[in-house]
Formats: C-alpha cells, structure tokens, sequence
C-alpha cells in the first residue's frame, strides 16, 4: 500500500512577514522555504509506518502543486525518506487550485492507496486542501487526525475532538487531514539520506487547465498594540484590579 | 438567496462561538437584505433550539436523526449542501474551529463555491465580493475576493461580538436519514473529559511554559484557574517533556484559541507560541525577564518569579471574590 503526502512548501515559521510597496504582495526577499509543518510530520509519520513490519505499507510518495522553485524542499523530503516526488509545475492561486491540480493527478492512481494533508498551510492559512481534494476524489476524509496506526491494511485512526479523542476505522482510500501528535518530532535528513536523494524520481507534471475561486487582493499588518503595562511584581492586586476595572473582563 | 449558518452542539448545547457565528450571519444577511437559516445537527432541545433566534437566525432547522451523531464529513457535507440548495443559500458560514475546517472545503466544492477561511470582518464589499482574513497565523491580514456566486466563509473565533436581540425563529425538524452504506466513518471509543472547561470555548485561560521549572509546580496554576473559572494550557515544550498533556499545548503546531484573557506564566513568548494565542481580547505575562518578547504581545505584565507572584495573584482572586 502507497502513502501520498501533500506537501506544501512556505517560509520558515520565523520569516519575519513583509509585504511589497503597495502591500500587493508577499515580499519573499531573504525567505527561507521549508516544508509546511505539518506536511513534515505527516511525512514522518508515513515514513515510519513504511518501516514499520506489522503493515502492508510499502512505498510513500510526495506530491507538490509548485513551480520549479519549490524543488529544493522537495528533493529535502526525499532525503528525510520519501521514494519518490511529483510535482505538478504551476504557482497556484488558491487552495481550491491545488486541490483541483492534485485531484486530477491522483483519480488515476490504481495502486491501492490513502492519502496524507496538513490540516492547513502555515502562510496562507486555507485549511482546505485535503477536504476539497477528498471531495473532488469523491472519498471521505478524516479531519484532526492525531494520530494514525495501521495493522495489516486496516487503519486506526485517532480524531482530536473537543476536550477528547476519538478513535475511528475508516475505508480505504480516504484523506487524512493531520494536526499535531501524529508523529512527535519532524525526521531530518540523514547524510545517506541526502545522497540517496539524488537518485530518487521527481516527476513534473504539466498543470491540468484550472481557474482559482479566489484571489488575494492585497494585505496589511495589524494594528501595533498599545505598549505592555507593567505591574510591580510585590503588587498582584493592582493587576486583577486593572483586569476588573479597566479591562473590565474579570 | 439566503445565508446559512451552521450551528454545531457540544453535547446537546450550542457553544460560544454558535451565536457569534448566527450574530455575524444576521449582519452578513443585513448587508444582502435576506434571511438567516440556522442549521443544527444532532439532538438539541427546542428550548436549546429556540435560542438561536435570540441571535437573529431567521429560521431553524433541525437535522436530529440519531446517524448524524458521529462527525462523517462526507455525511455531513451532504446534509449541509443539500440544505444550502434547498435554502437558495448563497452564503455559508461556519466556526473556523475542528469542525468547520472539516466541513468547509468540501462545501466548497460540493457547492461549486470559493472558500474564504478565518474571515474576521463582514465583507468589505459585496460586489465584488471581498473580505479580510487571517494569514500567517494571524501575523497579517489578507484581503480576498471571492469570484464564485456562492461563497463558503469560516468565522474566526473572538472576531464579532455576540449581539443579541429580540427574535424568534421557526423551528423545523429536518427528516433526512442516510443510508448506511454512506457513513464511511465509524467510532470505536470515546475518550472526553467531562465536567473541564474547554480550553477552545474557554472565556479564561491560565498557561504555562517552562519558566514553570518542573510538572511538580503546577498548583497554581490549576489553582489560579479553578479560582476564575479557567481553562489551563500550555507552550509546546511543556507537553512535549510530558510535563502536560498534549490537549494543552496552544500554539501555531498546537490549539489556536481566543480567549478574553489568556495569562502566561514562565512563556516566552516566542513567535510559534503567539500564533496560537495572539487573538485572545487581553494577555497577561508574568516572566523574569524583562526582555521577553511575550511582553510585546501583552496588555498587563509583572516582571517576577512566577512561584512568587502566582500565590499572591491567587490571593487577589480570593479577595476579590469575597467583596
Ligand atoms: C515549527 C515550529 C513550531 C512550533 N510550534 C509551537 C507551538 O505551537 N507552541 C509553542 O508554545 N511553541 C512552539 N514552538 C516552539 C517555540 O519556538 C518555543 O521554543 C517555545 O514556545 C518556548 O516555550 P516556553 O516559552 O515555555 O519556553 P522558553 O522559551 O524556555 O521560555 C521560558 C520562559 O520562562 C521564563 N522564566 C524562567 N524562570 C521563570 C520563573 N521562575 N518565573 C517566571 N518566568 C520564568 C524565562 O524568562 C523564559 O522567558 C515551535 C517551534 C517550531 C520550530
Ligand atoms: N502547493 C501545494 N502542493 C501540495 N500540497 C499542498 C499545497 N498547498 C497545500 N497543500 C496541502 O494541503 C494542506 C492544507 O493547505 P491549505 O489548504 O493551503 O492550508 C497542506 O498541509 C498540504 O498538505
């Protein structure tokens, strides 16, 4: 059984975020790109189940709706251990065009199959693609998934809920939109890893014909807020009567 | 043309951020002069029901069947764009919480719908249609236009105030069942505290970070808490050290919440741990060092020893409680 991470590759969660002159567009000057957070986990996640003996999970495939720039941080997901990368060569707008992309790519896959998304993008914020990518596949999806096992080609799945778990079986195949606990700590590259990276396949696909739903218009910062007040710290009553009186929310 | 507005219970009674979202709709219908249609699933009382139209939902109905239980996206997004077609719903808001970021982007394609997610604002203009929504996990704003008839909005929590007024709704119980062989998800167990305030609806939250110094420290927090009826949480690295559990841990990687206050005890503050907590309404650090970013994002802050400063905090509440 294959596993297909969508991979989304955007600034490092440090980039300090600037826009161009007239706010239009993000300023990448200086940017360090990275694997999406959450895509990296999710990738060290399937990686681990490959390894794993007690499953059927043979073969993890990373997929990246991106121009050729996005090529270093994909070759780094073949080196932290996917075997192979697509890529799918077009910027896209929205989350509904990369889903669009994916899903066109992946309705043709015979192997049988369950698909990884991050539960949402660490720039842009959609939290969409992996829902929209299981309804244009026309298959469920499972959303806040913390935790996914796999024994022989079954799934175990663990949903975060409000103040809980749940632990759910879902057919095959499905998305997997993941959250955080679905694997500790992201896999870095091993020195064999990186050379073996150099060997894998990264396929790149023409783009299928698509229009966004949506379009960023322009961007702003917030407001700067008012300066911190500080309280002495022999005065803890002056803070929870400023909270009382001033903030007026205790 | 109707705006839809899908009301989610937790265990039979609607959240917080259900009137906020139906006191949102109520404006975002104001604005293209239509009706707000309130959409619940599972089992809630009429009187729970009727509440609704204390927000300004125009209309009410109520999808009950005992299947409807359990989250199946799948399920859900049927039942839900069903109702949007029925409806003539052009606009369909949901909470950016779990669930409505499960259930929107399949809305969206469904319904052949551009999805604007963690919008804070009405639209800025209906026509074309742009509104302002969160990015980089709220260190920015984006400006989107929307260029689909119908559009699917997910509301940030703590973006609108909850309006009430004098309304009353019809209330309609929605029939529909599905058939088996669509519910595709299937829960084995249950794992969910009872009786705990919940750290996403919780109005108060007390956290804690590694200035904490060790897990055996944490009664004053838990204490300050209970006090002022809050929700505890945590920084990452507290409950990566297992020093808390993983549902504590708020930030980028962890839960976005947006409390009225959020106090952070022994937290840097650094910019991960932000993009988790940055939209609560006041924050209150209390650190050692003066240098700590988190006291660039706080309202109130007390420079000190928080194994000093929390008993004393602690003390404050009491008093104020008693007069
Ligand atoms: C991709 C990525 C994602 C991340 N996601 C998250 C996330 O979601 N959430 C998150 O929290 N972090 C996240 N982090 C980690 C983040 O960068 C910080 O390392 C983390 O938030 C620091 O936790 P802290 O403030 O508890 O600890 P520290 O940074 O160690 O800060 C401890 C603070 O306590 C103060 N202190 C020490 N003693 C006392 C005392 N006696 N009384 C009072 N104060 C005291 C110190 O002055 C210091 O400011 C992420 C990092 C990465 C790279
Ligand atoms: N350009 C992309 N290529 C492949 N997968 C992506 C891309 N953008 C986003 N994704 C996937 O979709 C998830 C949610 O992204 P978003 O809807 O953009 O917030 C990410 O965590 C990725 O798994």
């Amino acid at each position: 059984m294959k596993i297909i991470v969508c991979l989304g590759v955007v600034p490092d969660t440090t980039t300090k975020v600037k826009f161009s002159g007239d706010n239009k567009e993000f300023d990448t000057s200086g940017v360090q790109w990275v694997i999406n957070p959450w895509d990296e986990l999710a990738l060290t996640r399937a990686i681990q189940l490959k390894e794993d003996a007690g499953n059927t999970v043979d073969k993890v495939v990373v997929i990246t709706v991106g121009s050729i720039t996005t090529e270093p941080v994909i070759r780094k997901a073949l080196a932290i251990g996917a075997d192979e990368a697509v890529r799918i060569d077009v910027a896209p707008k929205d989350s509904y065009e990369v889903a669009f992309q994916l899903s066109e790519f992946l309705k043709n896959e015979q192997d049988q199959h369950f698909v990884f998304a991050g539960i949402e993008s660490s720039d842009y914020n959609g939290a969409a693609v992996g829902g929209m990518l299981a309804e244009l596949l026309g298959v469920n999806s499972v959303s806040s998934v913390s935790g996914l096992e796999i024994e022989g080609e079954k799934p175990r799945i663990f949903r975060d809920i409000d103040g809980g778990v749940e632990t759910l079986e879902v057919d095959i195949p499905f998305v997997a939109i993941v959250q955080k606990g679905i694997a500790i700590e992201p896999r870095i590259p091993a020195m064999r890893g990186i050379m073996m990276a150099r060997k894998k396949t990264l396929n790149v696909i023409p783009p299928a014909g698509t229009e966004a739903y949506t379009g960023i218009t322009g961007f702003e910062l917030p407001e700067p807020k008012p300066p911190c007040k500080i309280i002495e710290s022999e005065n803890a009553k002056e803070l929870i009567n400023l909270l009382q009186n001033e903030a007026k929310i205790l | 043309m109707a705006v839809l507005v899908y009301t989610e219970n937790w265990d039979g009674k609607f959240k917080k951020t259900s009137f906020e979202l139906v006191s949102y709709a109520n404006k975002l219908a104001e604005m293209f002069n239509t009706n707000v249609v309130a959409l619940s699933i599972g089992p809630v009382s009429e009187e729970e029901l009727a509440l609704l139209g204390n927000y300004g939902a125009d209309k009410i109905i109520s999808a009950a069947a005992g299947q409807f239980k359990i989250l199946d996206n799948k399920v859900y997004v049927n039942l839900i764009s069903s109702v949007a077609e029925k409806e003539n719903a052009e606009l369909i808001v949901l909470s950016h919480d779990n669930t409505g970021k499960a259930l929107a982007p399949g809305l969206s394609v469904k319904l052949k719908a551009g999805l604007v997610s963690g919008v804070v604002e009405l639209p800025s203009s209906t026509d074309p249609f742009t509104i302002k929504k969160k990015v980089f996990s709220g260190n920015a704003f984006a400006r989107v236009e929307v260029k689909t008839g119908i559009k699917v909005l997910t509301l940030a929590k703590n973006s609108f105030e909850v309006v009430e007024k004098d309304g009353i709704a019809q209330i309609e119980a929605l029939q529909d069942e599905v058939s088996q062989g669509d519910i595709t998800t299937k829960v084995n167990e249950v794992n969910k505290q009872t009786g705990k305030i919940l750290l996403t609806d919780a109005e108060i939250v007390v956290s804690g970070g590694r200035g904490m110094k060790s897990p055996d420290n944490w009664g004053p927090i838990e204490e300050l808490a209970e006090l002022l009826g809050a929700a505890t949480a945590c920084s990452r690295p507290v409950s990566d050290e297992g020093w808390r559990p993983h549902q504590e841990h708020t930030g980028q990687t962890g839960k976005i919440i947006a409390p009225n206050l959020y106090i952070a005890v022994g937290i840097s503050g650094a910019i991960q741990h932000l993009a988790g907590v940055s939209s609560s309404r006041y924050i209150v650090a209390i650190n050692t060092d003066k240098d700590a970013p988190i006291f660039e994002a706080a309202d109130y802050g007390i420079v000190g020893d928080a194994m000093k400063v929390l008993p004393q905090l602690i003390q404050a509440v009491k008093e104020m409680k008693v007069s």
